[in-house]
């Protein structure tokens, strides 16, 4: 191993390809997961020296070595983006406890590092990245995966866009067979098996402060002691059929029947509304008494559900199809 | 010079940070501030209560966007997506200019949401002023970049940060957000006169002041923005306003947010410097 010996190359930054590959070499060592004790690790999976990499890159001062200087950078880079998931994830946090949900986390963020200019957008792929390896909530998995849907959701329904709502008068004297509604793009519907929504209400009472932080400059803290909760009692096993959505620029989730979930799943796939309510007629079960279909108590469904979700602005024209 | 080009011309005085703790009272005690200077990536939203939020502000002050996440010194291509964002907010906020940071952070599309200090060479220059004027052309708005702290100098820098500084602005033809702040903790972390820096910068195109609090650990100076602006930095805002010029100022506190009145009463403690000599009376003015 004499080449790891050698004294380290600098790296010059004399034309745009130069600066590319001096940001790359400088992104690859502040991604770089940090040891348990949240100190920059020394050497690279590969056996190579992080100290003489540093070395090329950075001057050392009368205090600090180069790595030294290095492990600030690398430091914050993990405080803040663990920091943001541990803020975005709560429920998942208390689901796993703390030493999971960070193996967990620094997994994904190793694999799908942020690709977004905002930090909003860090958890986006946690859903896909727990579908890839199920074994990192192991053996909750099916529970996390239903609490990551739906605190993803919250997301998307904090500051997704809000559409006009429909009026009566763009629905007026339309055919239902052809009449299609849309549904707002903050509104997340969720088919769960796990009753993740009363779980996460008895977290956030243990410990809720309301308040996103503010982004500053550099993050000095490793994101811990955010987990001396009591343990709280699982996700019961149920059938959960949820709207996430805002309202007055609050969040909100509602649990709805399996009927109303179907329509309005439906209608935002674009069925048109006869077809849909078809569909949802199929799926109630109250509708149905001694294999007779009660068409009058399905109506009267009907009506209440429509009613309730245009006073809370769910539902406004289609999408124009691009 | 509080007027200029690079801050659309404006005489702003004394602004603070706009940060989530203070939404209720702001709205609801309307307090009186100059002028509020928003993250523009909070805002870079669709909808929701960010955008309501910052509705009702403008319904009452005056705002300036900050940006964090732009990274002009980023070897890659501009990201048009972003930028039609951060265009679309311009339009919403009409902000007289625009600031974001003269660092790096992303590369290839990947992302640390750092501020990451700049290989202070020509070549970085040349890219960094590029993407400035780029920016700026598709904007249509003055844009200041600020400098940043910093805790890492590289081996390739070909010159100090300040003439990279006037390098750039000069190059990109923008105006200079001169956080006071970031050139003591600099300083502290590789051993430079601060002072040195404020008198080598092109004062003229200086549209807008950072002060802001530090923190200092056995080894390195943080920039930590969690408490009150410390006497060296006021010190050297007082030297830069002989310099410049009363010029718009923001008091950042970003992290340990105390109450409203607090922030305000530290930002407003600039104001005692602003009557210090114009630029044409103190142009023979040392250190």
């Amino acid at each position: 191993m004499k080449s790891l010996e050698a004294k380290p190359q600098h790296n010059n930054v004399r034309s745009r390809s130069e600066l590319k590959a001096f940001q790359q070499k400088m992104l690859g060592m502040l991604y770089r997961p940090l040891s348990p004790d949240w100190k920059s690790r020394k050497k690279t999976d590969e056996g190579i020296s992080v100290v003489k990499i540093a070395e090329g890159l950075i001057k050392p001062n009368d205090r600090l070595t180069s790595f030294e200087r290095l492990e600030i950078y690398n430091r914050c880079y993990w405080f803040r983006v663990l920091d943001s998931l541990y803020d975005d994830f709560p429920g998942l946090l208390a689901l796993l406890g703390n030493r999971k949900f960070l193996k967990l986390i620094t997994a994904y963020l190793i694999r799908y590092p942020s690709e977004s200019f905002t930090l909003r957008n860090l958890g986006s792929r946690l859903e896909s990245f727990l579908c890839e390896e199920p074994e990192y909530a192991s053996p909750l998995q099916e529970i996390a995966l239903d609490m990551v849907r739906f605190e993803w959701a919250q997301i998307i329904a904090f500051d997704e866009i809000a559409r006009e709502p429909i009026s009566p008068k763009d629905i007026q004297k339309r055919d239902p067979e052809k009449l299609r509604i849309g549904l707002q793009p903050y509104l997340a519907l969720l088919e769960l098996n796990h009753a993740v929504d009363r779980y996460l209400i008895a977290v956030k009472n243990q410990e809720f402060d309301g308040l996103r932080k503010e982004a500053s400059n550099t993050s000095n803290a490793a994101p811990e002691g955010k987990n001396h909760r009591r343990r709280l009692s699982l996700p019961k096993r149920e059938r959960v059929w949820l709207a996430v959505h805002r309202y007055d620029n609050m969040l909100y989730y509602k649990r709805l029947e399996p009927a109303a979930f179907t329509l309005l799943k439906e209608l935002g796939k674009g069925t048109p509304l006869e077809m849909a309510c078809g569909k949802a007629i199929k799926r109630d079960g109250s509708a149905k008494q001694k294999g007779v279909l009660k068409a009058d108590a399905f109506q009267e469904k009907l009506q209440g559900w429509f009613a309730e979700w245009s006073s809370l602005r769910w539902l406004t024209l289609p999408s124009p199809k691009k | 010079m509080p007027a200029n080009e690079f801050n659309g011309f404006t005489d702003y005085g004394i602004g603070i940070g706009l940060r989530v703790p203070h939404y209720r009272h702001i709205l609801a005690e309307k307090p009186l501030v100059d002028w509020f200077e928003i993250i523009s990536e909070n805002f870079m939203v669709e909808g929701g209560r960010p955008l309501e939020v910052l509705d009702q502000i403008l319904e009452q002050y005056r705002v300036v966007q900050h940006g964090v996440a732009m990274y002009f010194g980023s070897a890659d291509r501009l990201n048009r997506e972003h930028l039609k964002r951060l265009k679309r907010l311009v339009k919403r906020t009409k902000t007289p200019w625009l600031s974001d940071h003269l660092c790096w952070g992303s590369v290839d599309g990947r992302y640390t949401h750092d501020l990451l200090p700049m290989p202070y060479t020509f070549a970085a220059a040349k890219v960094t002023a590029d993407r400035i004027r780029q920016a700026r052309d598709y904007l249509e708005v003055p844009i200041c970049v600020e400098n940043v702290s910093s805790y890492a100098e590289y081996h390739a820098s070909e010159m100090t940060e300040w003439e990279f500084l006037s390098e750039v602005v000069e190059a990109a033809d923008c105006g200079i957000l001169m956080d006071v702040n970031n050139i003591y903790v600099s300083s502290e972390n590789h051993g430079f006169d601060p002072y040195e820096y404020l008198n080598n910068i092109p004062h003229h195109r200086v549209g807008q002041i950072h002060i802001a609090g530090h923190s200092k650990f056995e080894k390195y100076t943080l920039d930590t923005h969690d408490h009150p602006v410390l006497d060296p930095v006021w010190k050297m805002y007082a030297h830069l306003l002989k310099k410049t010029g009363p010029t718009a100022t923001l008091l950042e506190w970003d992290d340990s947010i105390p109450s409203f009145e607090e922030v305000h009463r530290e930002a407003l403690k600039a104001n005692l410097f602003h009557k210090a000599k114009t630029p044409a009376a103190s142009s023979g003015a040392t250190r």
